[in-house]
């Protein structure tokens, strides 16, 4: 495995293949590399194929980039060890988007026209998406991202853009207003950011919890340059049995500090998502208050007692300890609840291309096809996180939702919302586009 | 204007366009997507450059032509020209108003009043999620994307429609510069008070840089729109005004061919500098750090100085 800053390569076969190839023509210290290339040759091109990576590196988005990109790695890493795609080895050609619409844009031109990818990969935040699936769609690149943000379901996007390895926001929510109903409280002050994160709880958890039985009765917007709370807590009305946030950045450690000051002991329940605290250390200083409430999780970060083999596999291929941070570096948390997309979605590529017999960049239609004819993702090695339904029209995968209680400084998941329970009615056909 | 000035712009001008031919595919997108943004920078030179109206909000003129170009086809399905036409007028309407304001003001001040004007303008746009959809934004339909028979997310439609308002913005930045209003400008710039002295109005003048400033990268914004098909809010977002400010310094304040070199060093700079290092900010922080030391004026200025003592 080669890896340069900007340009990572994943990949068993070396520049240097043909010199590799004569060595083993020769029968000379070749046999640690022979049942590799032996793998490969079947192939009609030895050529590898190229994931173009559009890495959060820089910008707002850059811990997300980080994990995103170890994962990758690592799911290549394990595809190529099982004999590549269709037979051929796979790269990773990462490029950093600046957490930026119009460099993503830019980046994906590069994919397309200069580094002759085969696909594009990756990208987490909504407006970076949204900002480069028209160049995807034009370019005519199958664009497979990992976003989370409904976008794609929603039918703003296009043919060549797809989501099949994460869930998205609008089925998060809606699956968790009966836990939130049935277990903590009928009565939710939510509490939010005042910009597009915030928007999609907003406009997404009241609807849910009326049709769960409660109610929503404060929605509390904070403008996102704000560096202090204190002031916003009294509007919480007295009545409340549960408080809902979904606070992100910086400002988080003070936000639940406060919180806490405000509170004492006496508090509501609360539940939040993790995105508030992913890549964030659940024992730093301030986080104390944190004790017995609960989260959302995309995939449990702590290693939890009933895990399954393949889950052992995947955390131990990636990197990660008990506690969701690295191996090498305890304090380097990792964004567990959003980076097992690329590992899944890297699987989901591979099945596509085999399924369409993928050679060239000629087939990428082909592609396309194959994955939006698919369905059934059962939980394995290629899918941790867990079972899967793809929903091939809107370009949307469906998953299992986990919500987990903090005891003792660590998350453990109470309970597991299956997909069956986080689908919504369908609000695009992208299959009745042109490409 | 001379021949001499005439024939250099023109002759940038044929290249670009001789540029479509032979381009590769790659480099061919990044200079269409260059030239609508050294619009951008054309336009933010007439305040700063020949005006010496220092803003630091010019993101919002930029916004202003791309927001109203996009709302307009995403929630009335207004085609693209007319859009366009739209979203200049709205970028036009925005310099007026603020230029009213903010010239009240000088220097720092006037610096900081941008910047303040810029910032609420993107907090409007967040805050107003429902009709702009806030910090994701929102892809034009690609059916509206198309003047007449000509779809602009074609590549070459696209290059070339960047081309004629890359052509005319840089050949009306030369007009103006060489006409007796950009030489009050100029004069403006160097010595205010001066030029009052001499009897020229001094604050409609400022107010009609800042307006045809505000027009131009406008008409930037709404070209981007239109032609890249995203209308987003971080294009609002302060990194924006001072993306003009840069391209233009690098490429030399006060040169009409400044901005587009600006532009384009800049782009390539990084692009290149990704190849080499994932800290490719360090590289691109060093080559600033050594233009500004040893060519303060910028590239194109720094031609002037040694040079081509007359070129505009």
């Amino acid at each position: 495995m080669t890896e340069t800053p900007s340009k990572t390569k994943t990949g068993l076969i070396s520049p240097t293949r043909r010199g590799a190839l004569k060595t083993l023509a020769a029968g000379t210290a070749a046999a640690a590399t022979m049942p590799l290339w032996a793998r490969y040759t079947s192939a009609q091109s030895a050529a590898p194929i190229k994931i173009g990576f559009g890495k959060h590196a820089t910008g707002i988005g850059a811990a997300y980039g980080r994990w995103y990109e170890r994962t990758s790695v690592a799911a290549l890493a394990k595809i190529n060890a099982e004999g590549g795609i269709n037979g051929r080895p796979v790269e990773l050609v990462t490029e950093d988007d600046g957490t930026d619409p119009r460099r993503a844009a830019e980046v994906l031109e590069k994919f397309a026209n200069q580094s002759d990818c085969d696909v594009a990969f990756g990208t987490l935040f909504s407006h970076v998406v949204v900002g480069a699936a028209p160049r995807a769609g034009e370019l005519k690149l199958p664009y497979f991202v990992v976003s989370e943000g409904h976008h794609v379901a929603s039918g703003m996007l296009n043919r060549w853009t797809l989501q099949p390895g994460i869930t998205d926001v609008k089925s998060q929510i809606s699956a968790m207003a009966p836990f939130l109903t049935g277990t903590l409280g009928k009565k939710v002050t939510m509490i939010y950011p005042d910009y597009a994160f915030g928007y999609d709880h907003r406009d997404n958890l009241a609807p849910a919890i009326e049709a769960a039985g409660g109610e929503v009765v404060a929605k509390i917007a904070i403008p996102p340059t704000e560096t202090s709370f204190t002031k916003y807590f009294p509007q919480i009305p007295r009545d409340t049995d549960v408080i809902y946030h979904v606070m992100i950045g910086p400002a988080v450690l003070t936000f639940v500090k406060e919180m806490g000051e405000f509170f004492g002991p006496s508090r509501p329940e609360i539940f939040g998502f993790i995105d508030s605290l992913e890549a964030t250390d659940l024992t730093s200083p301030g986080l104390e208050f944190l004790e017995g409430t609960y989260f959302w999780e995309g995939n449990p970060r702590y290693l939890q007692a009933d895990a399954p083999d393949y889950v052992k596999a995947y955390r131990d291929a990636v990197g990660l300890d008990e506690n969701g941070a690295s191996v090498s570096d305890p304090s380097d948390v990792s964004t567990s609840a959003h980076m097992f997309g690329c590992w899944e979605t890297l699987h989901i590529i591979k099945a596509g291309m085999e399924a369409a017999g993928y050679q060239s960049t000629a087939d990428r239609q082909k592609l396309v096809e194959a994955v939006e004819a698919m369905s059934m993702m059962e939980a394995g090695p290629a899918h941790p996180q867990g079972t899967k339904m793809f929903n091939g029209k809107t370009h949307q995968v469906f998953g299992p939702q986990y919500i987990s209680k903090v005891e003792g400084g660590k998350l453990s998941v109470v309970k597991t919302v299956p997909y069956e329970e986080t689908i919504y009615p369908d609000e695009v056909d992208y299959t009745s586009m042109s490409f | 204007m001379t021949r001499k000035d005439l024939t250099l712009h023109l002759g940038l001008v044929a290249l670009l366009f001789a540029l479509h031919f032979i381009l590769p595919a790659y480099h061919h997108g990044i200079f269409a997507r260059v030239m609508v943004l050294a619009v951008y920078a054309i336009g933010y030179n007439i305040a700063f450059g020949y005006t010496g109206l220092l803003s630091l909000g010019h993101a919002m003129f930029f916004a202003a032509g791309m927001y109203g170009m996009g709302l307009v086809s995403y929630h009335f399905g207004v085609p693209a020209l007319p859009a366009w036409v739209i979203g200049v007028a709205c970028a036009a309407a925005l310099a007026f108003v603020v230029g009213l304001l903010a010239l009240r003001t000088q220097d720092v001040s006037f610096m900081i009043v941008t910047l303040m004007f810029a910032q609420a303008a993107y907090l409007i746009i967040l805050y107003f999620s429902e009709v702009t959809r806030g910090d994701d934004g929102f892809v034009i339909p690609g059916a509206l994307r198309a003047i007449g028979p000509f779809d602009l997310s074609d590549e070459g439609t696209r290059y070339i429609v960047a081309w004629i308002l890359f052509s005319v913005a840089l050949l009306f930045s030369l007009w103006l510069v060489r006409h007796p209003f950009g030489r009050v400008l100029v004069a403006l710039r160097e010595n205010e008070e001066r030029a009052r002295l001499l009897g020229y109005d001094t604050g409609r003048r400022k107010l009609a840089s800042l307006v045809i400033s505000g027009t131009i990268s406008g008409a930037a914004g709404a070209a981007y729109a239109g032609l890249f098909g995203y209308v987003g809010g971080s294009f609002a977002g302060v990194q924006y005004s001072i993306f003009a400010l840069l391209w233009v310094l690098l490429g030399g304040a006060g040169t009409v061919l400044g901005p587009f070199v600006g532009a384009l060093f800049m782009f390539y700079l990084i692009d290149l500098a990704t190849e080499v290092t994932e800290a490719y900010m360090l590289i691109a922080g060093v080559v600033l750090v050594l233009l500004t030391l040893f060519a303060p004026q910028g590239i194109v200025g720094e031609i002037r100085r040694r040079l081509w003592k007359d070129l505009p």
